[in-house]
């Protein structure tokens, strides 16, 4: 533990974490781009059409990969939102920040696909489906977190209000899903839904899926680097160092 | 009772705010007069059809007290915040998890408790079946508590706003969706002649844990406020 | 001036205290020592940052740079308890003095031989007791929060212009509450913007100047 957390002081530094950040950003920006490019091709193109739901099922490899990153860049966001509470790193606050917004845009790009893919094999673009519900609940959850960061006037104040609200969510999020499960079975409401019956899938679609469970997870740590990084020259515009990125090495003239 | 001790100060907080509640008890009554409206504006909207008023009672009512009550958690911490006396309690040495705890609990007597003691008349008013009262009473009286810690914790968060009303209502919204959840199903169960055991078991369980955990996360929230 | 004369430590000490906003320091890095029996008065002008240094030292704000020690312990909750008056002087404006004076000691405890009525009495308050505060002058609002210092138990108070909002009769009235608060080996802690000089006996001063950025 001792050891993890010299680890994280080190990224505390906000010179230091720029520095990395920048360093690895675009490795993982190439590689979020390579491994979406072939399981996009894979999945799309190359790869059969669902023979019960047809073509229509090949959202599917973007709609799962999507809510998958939407739960997991809500765990991200408690979990750096829990370094900043207790050991009050400026850069961990920022990170959980940074993070809300693209959570909720996977989470919006969940609830687009689904309710596109809706259309077709419901007949309507909405149903209360248990897990699209979820995913609603989900979304209000991450509006909280920003609206709450963006209304207090001190940043750092808002990140750990925000922070601590991510908290109280992620504790809220699996009773909020078994809930809405519960409340699915007690109308019961439509079974078939995009992820029905594929726990036998064909590997020519599974590997599809996990070229794009990776390549979410890359372009998550890539956008996650920037948009820290550009909070904190922001934060620090004060700073030498970030005069530094922002001018170059020699400062300004007043 | 010893002044200064933990109860004395638990017991002094409730009475302050109850103190002044009741020399404003017009807007004390807020929370009421909004449910009675929305009471009466469903039947204007869906008609008087009886049947179709008793099939969706248990969830109307369900959704207007969880409004009703957010009514009033916008000004639980303001008051202390804007006229000082949080810095009192917060330099007292008592743990500001008891003195939420009182503001909570004043929270649900003064709002959440009188929402319960009308919702027979707002029941008998849209025709729920008389089976299915005592259990529409009874995860109410579970579930509102919730909705009071949660409510309070978001508005320790967002105490020091200018403008929190819509903000307070999305943080607590999603937070208190299962809340709802069990507790219109509960009702929804008992109509349908299902056991209603298990959405009042999961309450019963809610509110205990919000009992034990609510008043140091609201306190938590009070201090990030300060810091 | 000395300096103290009793030859216990300190009680409430800072050392190396600073802070500093969104990148704007607000004051120090400043040491105090405040002992039983004497009242520190921190000088300065607006924006020096007294305030601030206050909300610190009660343990409202946590600090960016150094440590704060209650009677030799660091600890940022064992600051508590103490008498703390500021600017919101936190008196609810529906409740009347005496219930105000009742909340206070609930929380703080009360201090042996004074009762409330008394305590209200002695600030000039006589008459008003049952008064909303609502309804009471800006003067009287603050003799109010100074019978809540009076009736009750802390030993330490930091009090942000105490004399503001005062008449000269106020003015004495703070003198004599400071004069006898340290008497009693109580210990405090006050700001001013200079242009009230404290009667008080042993009276230790300190400037705090702007900080530049």
């Amino acid at each position: 533990m001792n050891a993890f957390l010299t680890w994280l002081t080190s990224f505390g530094s906000p010179e230091k974490f720029h520095r990395v950040a920048l360093r690895f950003e675009p490795w993982l920006l190439g590689l979020a781009v390579a491994t979406g490019v072939v399981g996009l091709y894979l999945g799309l193109v190359k790869g059969p059409a669902d023979y019960l739901q047809g073509e229509s099922a090949r959202i599917m490899y973007i709609h799962i990969p999507a809510a998958w990153m939407s739960l997991f860049i809500y765990g991200f966001m408690a979990f750096a939102g829990f370094c900043a509470l207790v050991w009050r790193f400026k850069v961990a606050e920022l990170m959980a920040m940074a993070a809300a917004p693209i959570g909720a845009g996977f989470t919006a790009v969940t609830l687009i696909t689904g309710s596109l893919w809706g259309r077709p094999t419901w007949g309507t673009y909405w149903v209360w489906d248990a897990r699209l519900t979820s995913e609603l609940v989900l979304l209000f959850l991450y509006f909280g977190v920003i609206g709450l960061y963006n209304a207090i006037e001190d940043p750092r104040k808002g990140a750990r209000a925000a922070s601590l609200l991510a908290l109280i969510g992620l504790v809220n999020l699996p009773i909020i899903h078994f809930s809405v499960n519960w409340w699915n079975t007690l109308h019961q409401g439509n079974s078939i839904n995009l992820f029905a019956g594929k726990s036998s899938i064909h590997p020519s679609m599974l590997w599809p899926l996990i070229l794009m469970a990776f390549a979410t997870k890359f372009w998550f740590g890539a956008s996650l680097l920037a948009r820290t990084r550009a909070a904190l020259v922001e934060f620090e515009s004060g700073k030498e160092w970030a005069q530094a990125v922002l001018f170059g090495p020699r400062r300004p003239q007043a | 009772m010893r002044k200064g001790s933990v109860l004395s100060a638990f017991f002094g907080v409730m009475r302050r705010d109850a103190l002044s509640l009741w020399r404003r008890r017009a807007d004390a009554l807020n929370p009421i007069w909004f449910a009675a409206i929305v009471i009466t504006l469903f039947p204007l909207a869906l008609g008087p059809e009886a049947a179709k008023l008793a099939r969706i009672a248990g969830g109307v009512i369900w959704v207007i007290v969880l409004l009703a009550s957010l009514l009033s958690l916008d000004a639980l911490f303001r008051a202390d915040l804007e006229e000082g006396s949080l810095d009192l309690m917060l330099t007292s040495a008592q743990p500001l998890a008891v003195l939420a705890a009182a503001k909570i609990l004043l929270h649900w007597l003064a709002t959440g408790l009188p929402l319960v003691a009308i919702t027979p008349i707002a029941a008998t008013a849209l025709g729920l079946s008389p089976k299915a009262l005592p259990v529409l009473l009874t995860s109410l009286a579970l579930g509102t508590p919730i909705i009071s810690v949660i409510g309070a914790c978001a508005a320790a968060l967002t105490a020091g706003l200018r403008r929190a009303g819509m903000l307070l209502s999305l943080i607590v919204l999603p937070l208190v969706v299962p809340v709802l959840i069990f507790g219109a199903g509960a009702v929804e169960a008992s109509l349908t002649g299902t056991s209603t055991t298990q959405p009042m078991l999961l309450l019963a369980a809610g509110l205990v844990a919000s009992i034990a955990l609510g008043p140091l996360v609201c306190a938590a929230a009070l201090r990030l406020g300060n810091h | 001036m000395p300096d103290s004369l009793d030859d216990s430590g300190p009680m409430l000490a800072a050392r190396g205290l600073a802070m500093v906003r969104q990148g704007e320091p607000i004051f120090g890095p400043l040491d105090l020592e405040l002992r039983a029996g004497e009242v520190l008065l921190i000088e300065g002008g607006n924006g020096s940052g007294k305030t601030t240094l206050l909300r610190v030292l009660a343990g409202l704000l946590a600090p960016s740079e150094g440590r704060i020690e209650r009677a030799g312990v660091e600890s940022e909750d064992l600051i508590a308890p103490l008498g703390f008056l500021s600017h919101a002087l936190g008196l609810r404006a529906d409740l009347s003095p005496l219930e105000q004076l009742d909340f206070f000691a609930c929380l703080h405890g009360l201090r042996p031989g004074i009762s409330a009525m008394a305590a209200l009495k002695s600030v000039g308050l006589e008459g008003f007791e049952r008064m909303p505060v609502r309804r009471l002058s800006a003067g009287q609002r603050k003799r109010c929060a100074l019978a809540g210092l009076l009736h009750t138990a802390n030993t330490l108070w930091l009090l942000d212009e105490p004399y503001a909002n005062l008449d000269r009769d106020g003015q004495i009235l703070v003198d004599r509450l400071l004069e006898a608060h340290i008497a009693r080996g109580g210990a405090a802690l006050i700001t001013s913007h200079g242009l009230i000089e404290p009667q008080v006996s042993r009276v230790r001063r300190m400037r705090m100047e702007m900080v530049d950025a």
